[in-house]
């Protein structure tokens, strides 16, 4: 089977008010190419499931989001996202704000096809206060008082990965999956984009194999994108783009930074983006952070 | 032993360190720089059984030291992507020590936003981040550098991020003694939570600092003994110790 398609593709199949999650964590391999493809079309009203870094503000800064199923947002090395922070200061989006253990057991609920999955996160916290979808629940086996956490069933998930053939077989090299494993089984369809698209026998190699962290039946479609994650990183083909980001954050405190960004790196399309970021050459040589 | 070169920022973190002290075989984790640092010291002196993560996806025999490394080599002993760090925190082998915009007198802390409308924030920050599940799973100590009534908040928190020794919240089938707040560290002065029902309570001021000050900069009363000793000067070892791990003096700045 070949499940090969261009991000303009996989957009397309996107509709108004679905639920997204995308993967990656912060700053860190986030499927930028499919996010940016999302950001040049008009779908809208999205309910948006992410560890959240700069896809949410730019989603957020766009106006595509309805609703942010979240955790935290943050680039790390810049602690507050501005755009999505500028959402959430003028009440601009409906957020079910939970733990991040909260969100993977809503993932794992989803991809187990079971409604929820108890928990004691979030009680004695505001998280209950400010959801009161969240049901608290007793348990059949003991007398305490357990949160459900709800199934969170995606239409679609957006991943990107260090290399993936046509028929969905993708790889992670990089030391942390984060939660895409769960993302991709969470979602009726399963978006990828690969920095390397490379054939089928490559995986027959060493142990390149083991990298490789869910089967291809949860893989929907595959999208070449050299360079997809920037400038978030994809280790340990390339880190994030401090520089980038910095420039980034500092539109948002321009009345038009957001335009102005959408203008140079939006809408200009995907080839022209990477031409303005300095090609797949600079890109694949920003460094690895060291915390 | 001492030496008269320990300045306010290594005895703070020699006092953070000995949050671990007899916590066994715990992943230690420190958020931000001056409970890193901590919780690197303890695995160095008070408590050699602690884990550690090198803040990405590996449990480290010893701790890396912050910022840029040079020819250190990373000492990998486990893989510890995020996904295995939540396998430990609902485990309950691990103390956080965290750094909350907000603390409550019941020790309830904050960083996900401030305000009244909850809505349409006035700052909207991080989001709750893992203090729910830190919280009702783990101990957890707090670090403020900067003492004051913004951050120890008169009422509740303005969004309970972590739940506290608050009676009212508490889940039906818990016990006060199933969560595990320990130490409160802040530029002034060494708290815990050993008062009267749970009242946070004084148990060293930095040298210098009065109680009164401490009480002036705090917005809920405050648990405060006869005799409170000053906070213990770093010894020459951790000195040497901080010096190793801090190579580049990131904690220079954490109070300024």
């Amino acid at each position: 089977m070949d499940k090969q398609t261009t991000a303009q593709e996989v957009v397309a199949r996107l509709q108004d008010g679905m639920t997204i999650g995308i993967g990656g964590w912060g700053p860190r391999r986030k499927p930028m190419a499919l996010v940016r493809e999302l950001l040049r079309s008009p779908v809208k009203d999205l309910t948006v499931v992410a560890y959240g870094g700069a896809d949410v503000g730019m989603l957020c800064a766009a106006g595509k989001v309805k609703k942010l199923v979240f955790a935290f947002v943050s680039l790390d090395f810049i602690p507050l996202e501005p755009y999505f922070r500028a959402a959430r200061q003028q009440g601009a989006i409906d957020v079910m704000e939970i733990d991040e253990g909260m969100l993977l057991l809503g993932l794992k609920a989803a991809a187990m096809r079971i409604p929820f999955i108890p928990t004691a996160v979030g009680l004695g916290t505001d998280v209950l206060r400010h959801n009161p979808d969240l049901a608290v629940i007793d348990s059949p086996y003991d007398s305490k008082q357990w949160v459900a956490m709800p199934a969170l069933k995606l239409d679609a998930a957006l991943l990107h990965v260090d290399r993936a053939d046509v028929r969905g077989v993708c790889q992670v090299k990089g030391p942390d999956l984060y939660m895409d494993d769960l993302f991709a089984r969470a979602a009726r369809h399963t978006y990828v984009s690969c920095d390397e698209l490379v054939d089928s026998a490559y995986f027959a190699q060493g142990d390149e194999a083991r990298y490789v962290h869910w089967e291809r039946a949860a893989t929907t479609a595959v999208v070449h994108a050299p360079g997809g994650a920037h400038p978030t990183s994809c280790a340990p083909l390339y880190g994030f783009d401090q520089a980038h980001f910095k420039h980034y954050a500092a539109g948002a405190r321009e009345p038009d930074g957001w335009r102005q960004y959408h203008e140079r790196y939006i809408a200009c399309g995907e080839q022209e983006y990477l031409r303005r970021v300095g090609g797949i050459d600079a890109i694949r040589k920003l460094a690895l952070p060291v915390f | 032993m001492t030496t008269m070169t320990a300045t306010l920022i290594d005895t703070i973190a020699c006092a953070a360190a000995r949050a671990w002290q007899g916590d066994g075989e715990v992943l230690a984790t420190g958020i931000g720089v001056l409970p890193r640092l901590a919780a690197s010291l303890a695995m160095k002196s008070v408590n050699p059984d602690l884990m550690m993560t090198d803040s990405e996806a590996w449990l480290l025999s010893e701790p890396a030291p912050l910022g840029p490394r040079g020819d250190y080599v990373l000492q990998r002993e486990t893989w510890m992507g995020f996904a295995r760090i939540f396998d430990n925190v609902w485990s309950g082998r691990r103390h956080a020590m965290v750094a909350p915009t907000q603390i409550d007198r019941h020790g309830q802390a904050n960083i996900s936003m401030i305000g009244k409308d909850y809505g349409k924030p006035a700052v909207q920050m991080l989001g709750v981040r893992g203090f729910p599940g830190n919280s009702i799973s783990h101990a957890n100590s707090f670090f403020v550098p900067n003492h004051n009534r913004k951050v120890f908040v008169e009422g509740e928190v303005d969004m309970v991020a972590s739940i506290g020794y608050n009676p009212a919240r508490l889940p039906r089938g818990y016990q006060l003694d199933d969560i595990a707040l320990r130490y409160v560290i802040t530029n002034l002065c060494v708290m815990d939570f050993g008062g009267p029902g749970r009242q946070m309570r004084i148990i060293s001021l930095h040298p210098g600092v009065t109680a009164q000050q401490v009480r002036d900069a705090t917005g809920f009363p405050l648990h405060i003994p006869d005799h409170i000793p000053e906070t213990a000067a770093p010894s020459c070892d951790e000195l040497a110790l901080i010096a190793q791990l801090d190579p580049h003096n990131l904690r220079a700045t954490v109070l300024s």
